[in-house]
């Protein structure tokens, strides 16, 4: 095997995903690589290489856009997939044939997979620790891949574009894993830490989208930062108590991927979870909601899981609870709000 | 199994010997070249204590004085009758060529560390060095077939047969199922490492016994020392190729010796056996935690296979769960007590147990010497280092029937690089597929059945006890009702037959031979046959009950982890 020929590989760095925040990792990226960025649609691939630019969002030049799934598992061996949890196994199969030992897949998806369609879970279901798998699990799976991680904490992407101050984890088994995305991502305005608890990391940016979402619908109600202060410390000992489900260490939960994500998302009307919820409270379906986003929001789907958890672990989480029956059953907020309060 | 290489050789065994012309075993060649070995061990732990110190003067001088500390200490605390002679005086001169180095500055060559560190890794490394040696091989080899003979086959012991008759009935009574022709196979491309369970002392000599069955040379593995106190086993053990192992070290430097004799061993194609489980299961359980020290040789041995031959001639290694399936363990009684003393702390009052009478050891043996039992070892399918099955060639295959370059597991940036953290993590994945190989392989006899289903009624019964309350329960409340049993068994049967055939089990032909009323029958007349006091026996007036509740929980233990007490 000639590995000189493989030199190259090693400094141009691959996104898959052109969702806001693939677009923003790719920025990032490009501070300090050639970036390959993965679109699906070859129009979006196209109008990138003509213009770097799109959507209205400026791309850094060293960001060049492919269609072709194999121009980046071949050319690059640190790829970051940054693709909605629903179609993450199918992408990990499209790359699969071409994916080799020495790639290291960093992921960004805040999302769980489970084997049938999510639609299929009704508030009765339950779901046990082996019938989901986290993202990286999913990588695993579906590649000869062992080298996985993934990304953790508050990385709203519209900031990450403005060129914003902010942080991420980098989570993975592999100290290899860790300094290769501490190498790629870090920049003067990008701090990157460092875990090796991958299940925790993913778990905690996974859960706090519920909790998001019934943030979001505090907004939209009009209430202020006592009733959210309230919502984000309970909605912080749900997220644990679920985690543990799943088998996320509680440390994961009090450092960035955690408390840090949590804020975030629950303050920022920049988040897509928080406006489903803030829709939720000012009278919008869930149907129609989900219309108008041109991007999927996780904490949707993440709710059926988590409750199907609770279900199953019978563990103690109102706020889940209460939230599924506003989303999926027969309560109205106000009815929540009321419920919430009056919990023992 | 294939009918061309099964008893075909006149000696009586199975299978014909892979590699007739001893001289060519990569273990005889280590045994032949001793003191190479030895100097080459020696060498191989330098460097690699080198580099755990980052070759930082400092560092070994802290690494040698804790050796010396946890030597001294072991020396006064826990001395065994295998140690040399001479141990206390030969820490006793390393103590006072320490001392000699002045704290501010450096020792004049020959006194400095690096010569100190020579003088005890020169030591550790003959110490543990193996001695194989072929005569003494042929004896045992007649040997442990004649004694395991005379164990198994009770009625032997009363009548004269020939040793190659012998031969064929422990091959009846052990049965040897499994990828046994893709090992050979593989066993002649690239280095096997062989994992098997440990559920009692008879294992070691089994799988040695196993492994010649197939035709295979002898495996190389790390004894106990504490075994070569015995002067008898000491003698063949140090002539079969065991190398020496004492648990009782723990210093860098003496675990770092261990590691490069295994590794070396590996490298020169020797095949090696590891029990990853460590010691015995104490609790009758298939191991789910392996302790994964020696484990990780394997992938030190193979990316330095790599680094000679950066390409598809590099020697691989094979990785081959092994499953000890019995009806019964001859140390199960003092193995629970001991698990449950572990497990439960001040919860477990260990009452006197009455075994021990006359009357009882004169039932004992003579179970014994009537039993019928069978048992079976099952070989699991071969895999390479990260999981992947191999083909017949001997390549890697991914679970899409991909070819995988596994030398590329070994690359940071283009380079095989040694990154001890990626490796500690793969070792850990590893154990985690021999955990799961394990469930796969395990063979079900009737008797794990009914002892199984016999402790999950009565638990279902009593849902509100703690284990340590269940199992000091007066024995009438044991006792189950036949037809209540008999409910359970058979849809118990129904479920293992569907994750047999899901390839989630395995299952003793006695399931297809005999209806739910038999297989009881037959379940209960093997289980835990050897013992004074039956874990499951059928009562006179047709009920099920339990002569011993903690042997009982022992051998239900074999089927836990697979969920199927929500089928009680």
């Amino acid at each position: 095997m000639d590995l000189t020929s493989t030199f190259n590989r090693n400094m141009t760095v691959g996104v898959v995903g052109s969702g806001s925040f693939g677009l923003a990792l790719a920025n990032l990226l490009a501070e300090n690589r050639d970036v390959i960025l993965y679109s699906r649609r070859s129009e979006v691939a196209d109008a990138i290489n003509a213009n770097h630019e799109i959507y209205g969002k400026k791309l850094n030049a060293r960001v060049t856009a492919t269609s072709d799934i194999t121009e980046v598992t071949s050319n690059c061996t640190l790829l970051f997939p940054v693709v909605s949890s629903l179609g993450f196994r199918q992408v990990i199969r499209s790359m699969a044939p071409t994916l080799r030992p020495d790639h290291i897949i960093i992921h960004g998806t805040k999302g769980l997979d489970i084997k049938f369609p999510v639609q299929d879970l009704t508030a009765t279901s339950t779901l046990s620790r082996g019938q989901i798998s986290t993202m990286s699990e999913i990588v695993l799976q579906e590649s000869v891949v062992k080298r996985v991680g993934c990304l953790g904490g508050p990385n709203l992407a519209s900031e990450i574009m403005q060129g914003q101050p902010a942080a991420t984890v980098v989570a993975s088994r592999f100290e290899e894993v860790i300094h290769e995305g501490q190498k790629a991502l870090r920049s003067r305005r990008f701090q990157v830490y460092g875990s090796h608890d991958v299940t925790g990391i993913e778990i905690a940016g996974v859960l706090k989208n519920v909790i998001a979402i019934a943030s979001g619908a505090l907004g939209g109600l009009g209430l202020g930062d006592n009733a959210r202060a309230l919502l984000i410390s309970r909605g912080m000992a749900e997220m644990i108590y679920i985690g543990k489900t799943m088998g996320a260490d509680t440390r994961a939960f009090i450092g960035l991927a955690g408390v840090g994500d949590l804020i975030a998302t629950s303050s920022s009307p920049l988040s897509r979870n928080y406006t489903v919820g803030f829709r939720l409270a000012k009278g919008e379906s869930l149907d129609a909601i989900t219309k108008t986003m041109t991007e999927a929001a996780e904490g949707i789907n993440t709710i059926k899981v988590a409750k199907a958890l609770v279900n199953n672990y019978k563990v103690r989480a109102p706020i889940t609870e209460a939230l599924y029956r506003i989303m999926y059953g027969d309560m109205d907020i106000k009815q929540a709000l009321q419920y919430l309060m009056e919990y023992p | 199994m294939s009918e061309k290489t099964k008893n075909k050789n006149n000696k009586g065994w199975m299978y014909d010997e892979l590699f007739p012309d001893w001289r060519e075993w990569p273990i005889a060649q280590m045994g032949r070249n001793r003191s190479e070995l030895v100097k080459e061990v020696e060498e191989y732990t330098l460097k690699a204590v080198h580099d755990a110190t980052n070759n930082s003067r400092a560092n070994l001088n802290d690494e040698l004085a804790k050796a010396l500390y946890l030597e001294r200490v072991r020396i006064s605390q826990t001395p065994w009758k295998a140690d040399k002679p001479d141990e206390k005086a030969f820490w006793g001169s390393i103590k006072k060529a320490l001392l000699k180095i002045p704290p501010d500055g450096v020792a004049p060559e020959g006194q400095d560390e690096e010569a100190i560190l020579q003088r005890i890794v020169e030591r550790y490394s003959d110490e543990i060095a193996g001695n194989f040696n072929m005569s003494a091989y042929n004896f045992a080899k007649g040997f442990t077939t004649f004694g395991f003979a005379r164990l198994l086959n009770s009625w032997n012991v009363f009548g004269m047969r020939t040793l190659r008759g012998q031969r064929r009935e422990l091959h009846e009574k052990i049965k040897l199922v499994g990828a046994i022709d893709d090992i050979r196979n593989l066993a002649t491309k690239g280095t096997v490492i062989m994992v098997p369970t440990h559920f009692s002392n008879i294992d070691s000599i089994l799988i040695g016994w196993a492994i010649q069955s197939i035709g295979l040379p002898p495996f190389v593995y790390g004894a106990g020392l504490n075994l070569f106190g015995i002067k008898l086993l000491a003698f063949f053990m140090n002539r079969l190729g065991a190398y020496k192992v004492d648990r009782r070290r723990k210093n860098l430097i003496y675990l770092e010796t261990l590691k490069a004799y295994s590794t070396l061993a590996l490298r020169h194609g020797s095949n090696s056996l590891f029990f990853p489980g460590g010691t015995r299961s104490r609790s009758g359980a298939i191991e789910s935690k392996l302790k994964l020290g020696l484990l990780g040789t394997a992938f030190e041995a193979q990316r330095l296979n790599y680094i000679d031959k950066p390409n598809d001639k590099a020697r691989k290694i094979y990785v081959v769960p092994v499953v000890f399936n019995y009806n019964f363990v001859l140390e199960a009684p003092s193995l629970i007590n001991e698990h449950l003393k572990r497990a439960g702390q001040e919860q477990y009052y260990d009452e006197n147990r009455s075994g021990s009478s006359s009357i009882n050891m004169f039932k004992f043996i003579y179970k014994f010497l009537t039993v019928q039992g069978e048992m079976s070892i099952s070989f699991g399918k071969p895999m390479d280092l990260f999981g992947n099955d191999v083909n017949h060639e001997g390549q890697s295959i991914d679970r899409n029937g991909r070819q995988v370059d596994i030398m590329r597991y070994f690359i940071t940036n283009g380079v095989i690089t040694h990154d001890q953290q990626r490796e500690a993590e793969y070792t850990r994945m590893l154990g985690d597929e021999i955990v799961k190989r394990y469930h796969k392989e395990n063979m079900v006899y009737p008797s794990h059945l009914v002892a199984y289903t016999a402790f999950q009624i009565i638990k279902k019964r009593h849902k509100k006890l703690d284990l340590y309350s269940l199992l000091r329960l007066p024995e009438d409340d044991h006792t189950i009702e036949y037809n209540e049993f008999y409910e359970t068994i058979e849809r118990m049967v129904g479920v293992l037959k569907q994750m047999s055939a899901e390839g989630k089990i395995r299952l003793d032909d006695d399931f297809d031979r005999f209806d739910t009323k038999g297989i009881i029958e037959e379940g209960v007349r093997n289980s835990g046959i050897y013992h004074a006091q039956r874990p499951v026996k059928l009562t006179k007036e047709g009920t099920i009950a339990s002569e011993d509740f903690n042997l009982l929980y022992y051998y239900h233990n074999r089927l836990e982890g697979y969920g199927l007490n929500k089928h009680i």
